[in-house]
């Protein structure tokens, strides 16, 4: 019990969004709708980083964390791929300025997850993440095909014209980006504009406190 | 802990599971209704242990999807929203300027304050409320403007300016979700733009936003000096969360009420004026439909849907399927869809008459009053469209009748066919069992004339188009999307302008809705809008059809400043479908902006 106070305090000095989640943790019903979109969107599949480690997916990469994730593949040549990765470096850059350097890959983080795994090794996607310049705190992944298509139909990047949804290159290409803490949850499309990209990102941090009514 | 004690039904459950076993089988819609499981309506059919449906009772009609439990149909009465009261002063008053320091989130000035000082005062608290949907469903936590839901019903007159102080008490933990920081907007209101509700003007819990109502009829400072065009006269609107990217999120979860404004000709009296029912015999009748979480009972929503949100449980007032009682004279009935994204055809059904054509009048198009009453059997509306219909409940003395949405509509992207009658989903039952009375209103058969509608013989001095399109999943206007900080084009005020809206599939269909200056329909696909259709009307909602292009006519006045223009698909909106154009002094001539 005290070990987990102590915790807790250091937790919530060092992190804010973690200290949302503990005052949250405290009202079962939370608990309740949170486990729900857990269950619902966040199978915890493992899945492998650009950088080789492997993850789980709800665990280690959405649980109290202020996430954005999209679909991609690094055959993607033309259209919104590449347009796409570039607007979340610039949109990164952003967010970065506007709430301090130290804030992506602590509590904020990018994920970018890949619908061709036979072909996106995590050294193919390395190499794609060097090369449009992707800084820390934002993570290219690849894995098991089931996984990866598990993991997209349940994140909803789904076309409900069956024939559209199996060409890759017509594949969905919004932003989704969220609170998991906080449980707010919406898109920005991919092909906005960076400044729109980073200030929808950061709707999902902590809502601003101002004075009371008097 | 009131979830604790509910218990769903174990036929639900199965229902949820198997539907659920099926999806993870990897099956399309398309695979189901090979398969024989989904109906042409696109229900589930009703098969022992598939659809809940099957154990619902007689009338019970879910749609879409079976997955909530079921519940009892028409054993509630419908609500009746409280009317608002004023307060007879705020604490700070009022200011010009944002009052930043007492906590205010305006950040522009009232642009008409001094011209148009408002004579009442309100306050509307954004605030967590628990309420129940149906006596077989758990207490709902949902968010509410005064505790109501749907939100008390403002009734103000023209003439009468307003101010309305919006204070947002909303809780941090949102229950699963809802984006505590709100911007109100009053659909359809001739409002200078700081008041409006625009998207990007939400503010944060703890923080107030005052907005001013001039209640003024448009073109009083051109046109029509000093007091505005009566022939532009708004009967019917309403008030809801307009918050950027999670609009559907909190309208959804109940932050929407009626806005309704009466003159010297629609008075609220009906022994005066155009003589249409008042008091307790003009009824606003807000539908949703919703999706109740099988496991708990509880709202339900689908937090990662692009396309749209279609429930399976239809709420009026926002009660399940409710009962109203009515008296055996006639009744205005003011109708909105309030979304999230469904599509509704109404018509009036008496169960043991399926053949019968109940036809009523339809006497205001999106709020606004015809040139004269339509004799109709059914109206259409999309998300956000209000029809006011009078229904004569005379002729029905004694018996139970439904309002019946016949639409059928599978995917949140657009709507089917018209089923027959009594293959719909019955809304509410209207139970013809109260007393006669005395009904002093005017038969609308006799009604000659309302208002004229506005010219549209002016030269537009400029014409724009728009094209609503998908661009990877991604909604689209001219191939961009929602930007707070971009203005995509100026019209310049006193102007009119032509508006071309496009939609270049026949895959879905957007209700599109235009700020603060009505429109009128000039064309569908090159076909001049019929006279004596009930399009030719004043409009702020424009239902885009599949493969269409509509021509829209504009006359800009009044105020400046930012306005949107989106799709009212709650969902298309947060995805982006959306654009900020501006009035001022100055405009430009973008015609693809």
């Amino acid at each position: 019990m005290n070990l987990k106070k102590k915790v807790g305090f250091i937790v919530f000095a060092l992190f804010p969004l973690a200290g949302a989640y503990f005052a949250l943790a405290a009202n079962p019903e939370t608990n309740r709708s949170r486990e729900a979109i857990r269950a619902q969107h966040f199978p915890d599949v493992v899945l492998t980083t650009h950088e080789g480690k492997q993850v789980r997916f709800y665990e280690d990469l959405i649980k109290d964390k202020i996430v954005t994730i999209n679909f991609m593949y690094t055959r993607c040549a033309e259209g919104v791929c590449p347009i796409t990765t570039h607007n979340l470096v610039q949109a990164q850059q952003i967010i970065k300025e506007r709430v301090g350097p130290n804030r992506v890959g602590r509590d904020i983080f990018m994920y970018s997850i890949t619908i061709d795994p036979q072909h996106d090794t995590p050294e193919r996607l390395k190499h794609y993440a060097e090369e449009h310049g992707v800084q820390p705190g934002w993570l290219f992944l690849t894995g098991k095909p089931e996984d990866i298509e598990q993991l997209r139909r349940k994140l909803g990047f789904v076309d409900l014209d069956p024939e559209l949804d199996k060409d890759k290159s017509s594949h969905i290409g919004n932003v989704r980006y969220g609170n998991e803490a906080l449980q707010q949850w919406s898109v920005v499309p991919g092909m906005a504009k960076p400044e729109v990209i980073a200030t929808s990102i950061l709707y999902a941090d902590w809502p601003k406190k101002s004075a009371q009514v008097k | 802990m009131r979830i604790l004690k509910y218990r769903p039904s174990r036929l639900a459950l199965n229902a949820f599971k198997n539907r659920q076993e099926l999806i993870k089988a990897g099956l399309t819609r398309r695979d189901f209704f090979k398969l024989g499981l989904l109906t042409g309506a696109g229900y589930l059919v009703a098969k022992s242990g598939l659809s809940s449906r099957a154990y619902a009772k007689d009338g019970a009609d879910g749609g879409g999807t079976a997955l909530s439990p079921p519940t009892r149909s028409f054993v509630e009465p419908m609500p009746i929203m409280p009317v608002k009261q004023p307060v007879a002063a705020l604490s700070p008053a009022p200011t010009i300027a944002p009052n930043t320091a007492a906590g205010e989130g305006r950040t522009r000035a009232h642009q008409a304050f001094t011209q148009f000082p408002p004579q009442k005062l309100y306050t509307r608290v954004a605030q967590p409320t628990s309420l129940s949907m149906s006596p077989d469903l758990p207490a709902q936590p949902v968010w509410t403007f005064d505790g109501s839901l749907p939100g008390p019903s403002f009734v103000a007159k023209y003439g009468e300016p307003i101010l309305v102080r919006t204070i947002n008490n909303l809780p941090t933990d949102n229950g699963g979700f809802g984006k505590p920081s709100i911007t109100t907007h009053l659909h359809n209101g001739h409002t200078p733009s700081e008041s409006d509700g625009f998207p990007c003007d939400f503010f944060e819990i703890g923080q107030f936003y005052d907005q001013h109502y001039p209640n003024v009829l448009a073109g009083f400072s051109s046109t029509h000096q000093p007091n505005g065009d009566i022939n532009e006269s708004l009967s019917t609107l309403w008030y809801h969360d307009h918050r950027v990217d999670f609009t559907s999120q909190n309208v959804y979860k109940g932050l929407a009420g009626f806005f309704i404004l009466f003159n010297q000709f629609d008075t609220g009296d009906e022994t005066t004026g155009f003589r249409l029912p008042s008091g307790e015999f003009d009824v606003p009748m807000m539908f949703n439909d919703k999706v109740f979480d099988p496991a708990t009972g509880l709202l339900a929503f689908d937090l990662f849907n692009l396309d749209g949100i279609l429930g399976d449980k239809f709420l009026v007032n926002g009660k399940i399927q409710p009962f109203f009682q009515v008296h055996p004279r006639r009744y205005r009935l003011r109708w909105l869809d309030a979304g999230p994204s469904r599509f509704y055809q109404l018509f009036v059904t008496d169960p043991n008459n399926l053949s019968a054509h109940n036809t009523f009048f339809h006497i205001a198009n999106d709020g606004n009053l015809l040139p004269k009453p339509l004799q109709v059997e059914s109206v259409r509306l999309g998300v956000a469209e209000r029809a006011d219909v009078i229904v004569d409940f005379s002729k029905f003395a004694g018996k139970s009748i439904f309002l019946e949405n016949r639409l059928q509509q599978t995917d949140g992207r657009k709507p089917g066919d018209v089923l027959a009658a009594g293959q719909g989903n019955n809304l509410v039952r209207f139970d013809v069992v109260l007393p006669q009375v005395a009904d002093n209103s005017k038969d609308p058969a006799t009604i000659t004339k309302f208002y004229s509608l506005p010219s549209t013989a002016a030269t537009p001095r400029v014409t724009r188009t728009f094209r609503f399109e998908r661009v990877n999943g991604q909604w689209a206007i001219n191939g961009q999307f929602v930007d707070c900080n971009t203005t995509r084009f100026t019209v310049q005020k006193n102007s009119v302008e032509k508006w071309v809206l496009v939609n270049n599939s026949g895959g879905w269909q957007h209700p599109i809705h235009i700020h603060f200056e009505e429109h009128q329909i000039l064309s569908r696909n090159g076909v001049a809008t019929p006279a004596n259709s009930v399009e030719n009307s004043r409009k702020d909602v424009t239902r885009l059809q599949f493969n269409e292009t509509v021509e829209l006519f504009f006359r800009f006045r009044d105020f400046t400043g930012p306005y949107p223009l989106h799709c009212h698909n709650l969902v298309h909106e947060d995805h982006a479908m959306m654009l900020k154009w501006e009035i001022a002094n100055v405009g430009d001539t973008k015609t693809q902006p």
